[in-house]
């Protein structure tokens, strides 16, 4: 398809930088990653709103916390497999429970981060992020909606998580949509399948669509942007007209994206349902197109499964 | 701040021996309130609550300007128990302050009481942040200083340490960042009992020299007998004075003081008085059962 691409991280920086300029409560943490993560321009506007932590997320997360208990509004950004997996503890004692002001925004998340490997593919954090009481999860489609959600969360108390690729990623949501936390969109309406894509998936799931649709397949195609709370009226309701649900998602299948909507569909429309994602495997080194391909998270596996599951429809 | 409250900023000529003694005396009702408490629920942390008491009275009742009335205002001094298993002693001078009835210091532990077992800023009036899990205290006085800096409120954050939570890494991440930023408004004091779950600290993980450590991280670092209230209150008080890095005040305490047969007894860590242990120990506490 014929995509413009922008990036969710170069959004997220742009974002900060407008609410630093109009409110002063706003204050930014990194751990040594601020040029990757885009923050470091909200660090050179605002030097004494800005306090980059070194290589220590642990702490990171602990002084977000004691900063909101000061009336802050906080940002903390990192990498996703060590905002998420490396401070897991302190992000649940020190900023869910507590109920404090955090935003964790964290780029570089899933396989396309590419060359570093597994070590740096964080496949759980949703999983992770989403398991904690109290806390909001937001996987943006693209960069604008990156950049609409950072301003609805800015005005949103309470902890939540943020998920950034490191890919510039095609732009799928419309220039006049309204981001709103806890409501999916329907990027493309149909009623023979029902694709819900979240973060970079939605525009793999807007692809098959193309390719589904020339097989004469009406596709509904869902970016389900806010993981938690899950938007479970969407959700059902695409199950009820379409009779078959995909999900696609750029993390495990185990504990991930498509395993909540299962249990949400379970609990008030139950239809037959294929989940794209990773194979609950630890990823590799590579290219952030050829290993989307090579642990079958493309369109082309959207296309199967969506072929696959309306087969099981009655 | 205006509002009339009974507490007031500690200053050196204001010590007399009659403070003195009243501030002894405060901090055995609350170690009275602590073994009531522990009792009552059937389980707990003694030993780390007694070590502490005197460090905690201080604070509370002489040292920290504060009250129920400015409890949701930044413009106060401010306590984060990093060691939150000393939530007895810290429940009981909240509520001797006001925070919260006495007569509610004995459901700590029921169910649907405000007063869990580990401090919880959603539940527990006074509270101001929930910890438990060691070594996270410490981080958040610093993002607490940092936003007081940023607001331009001369106050202090005093965090209360343990002593075997030394062992976690994110301690020294912290100490690292207040040494980097300069935070001389945050005022870490670690209850040196010498003790942990498993025995002696030194036997554990060795922690000497500890002054060293901080020194060396660019803390200013004094010294103290965490359990004698002249000099618990003096040595704080030049803590306030300093200026350019933050402070760290090792005090030197014995775990479960006041109570003789939980004095430096490991085996009182963690466990509550049974009812002959409860009777002696509010004896000793100049109290009755």
């Amino acid at each position: 398809m014929n995509w413009s691409y922008d990036s969710q991280r170069k959004n997220y920086g742009k974002a900060l930088v407008e609410l630093g300029k109009i409110r002063n409560d706003i204050v930014v943490l990194d751990a040594d990653l601020s040029g990757s993560t885009r923050t470091a321009e909200f660090g050179k506007l605002f030097p004494e709103r800005f306090f980059n932590c070194g290589i220590a997320e642990q702490n990171m997360m602990g002084t977000a916390a004691g900063l909101a208990v000061g009336g802050m509004t906080v940002f903390a950004s990192s990498f996703a497999v060590f905002a998420t997996g490396r401070a897991y503890d302190q992000v649940r004692q020190s900023i869910a429970y507590p109920n404090l002001n955090v935003k964790i925004v964290a780029s570089h998340a899933g396989i396309t981060v590419g060359g570093d490997g597994a070590s740096h593919q964080t496949m759980e954090d949703i999983a992770l992020m989403n398991a904690i009481p109290n806390m909001t999860v937001i996987v943006p489609a693209d960069g604008p909606e990156t950049y609409r959600a950072i301003k609805v969360i800015a005005d949103r108390p309470g902890p939540c998580y943020v998920r950034m690729g490191r890919s510039d990623v095609p732009i799928v949501t419309p220039k006049d949509d309204n981001f709103q936390v806890g409501k999916a969109s329907v990027l493309r309406d149909g009623n023979d399948v029902a694709l819900v894509g979240t973060g970079q998936m939605v525009a793999a799931c807007l692809e098959a669509a193309e390719t589904l649709a020339a097989k004469g397949i009406s596709v509904r195609v869902v970016d389900l942007s806010t993981i938690k709370p899950l938007d479970t009226i969407t959700l059902s309701k695409a199950a009820r007209d379409c009779g078959a649900v995909v999900t696609a998602e750029e993390h495990n299948i185990v504990s991930g994206v498509g395993t909540l909507v299962a249990a949400a569909l379970a609990e008030s429309y139950p239809v037959p349902m294929e989940r794209v994602g990773m194979q609950d495997v630890f990823g590799q080194s590579g290219e952030s197109d050829e290993l989307m391909r090579e642990y079958g998270m493309s369109a082309k596996e959207v296309v199967a499964a969506a072929i696959k599951v309306m087969e099981r429809k009655k | 701040m205006g509002n009339p409250h009974p507490f007031r900023c500690f200053t050196l000529h204001d010590l007399n021996e009659k403070t003195v003694k009243e501030l002894e005396k405060k901090a055995e009702l609350l170690r009275r309130h602590v073994i009531r408490m522990i009792h009552a629920a059937g389980s707990g942390h003694p030993g780390g609550s007694l070590s502490s008491a005197d460090i905690v009275t201080a604070l509370f009742f002489e040292i920290m300007d504060h009250s129920p009335e400015s409890g949701s205002s930044l413009d106060r001094d401010h306590f984060i128990l990093s060691k939150g298993h000393a939530a007895p002693i810290y429940y009981a001078a909240l509520a001797e302050c006001g925070y919260f009835p006495t007569e509610e210091l004995i459901t700590l532990r029921k169910l649907h009481s405000r007063l869990q077992g580990h401090p919880s800023r959603v539940k527990t009036p006074g509270v101001e942040m929930s910890t438990g899990s060691l070594g996270q205290g410490l981080s958040v006085a610093n993002g607490l200083a940092l936003a007081l800096r940023l607001q331009g409120l001369d106050r202090k954050v005093f965090c209360l340490c343990g002593d075997g939570e030394m062992a976690e890494g994110q301690i020294w991440e912290a100490a690292m960042f207040a040494a980097h930023n300069h935070l001389d408004n945050v005022i870490c004091i670690i209850d040196r009992n010498g003790l942990q779950i498993d025995g002696r600290t030194e036997e554990v993980m060795a922690l000497e020299p500890l002054g060293d450590k901080w020194k060396s991280f660019g803390w200013n670092v004094l010294f103290m007998d965490g359990n004698d209230m002249w000099q618990v209150l003096d040595t704080i008080g030049m803590a306030m004075e300093h200026s350019g890095s933050p402070t760290v005040i090792v005090a030197k305490t014995v775990k479960g003081k006041g109570v003789s047969f939980m004095e430096n007894n490991v085996g009182f860590h963690g466990k509550a008085p049974d009812e002959k242990e409860y009777e002696q120990a509010m004896r000793e506490l100049g109290g009755s059962a």
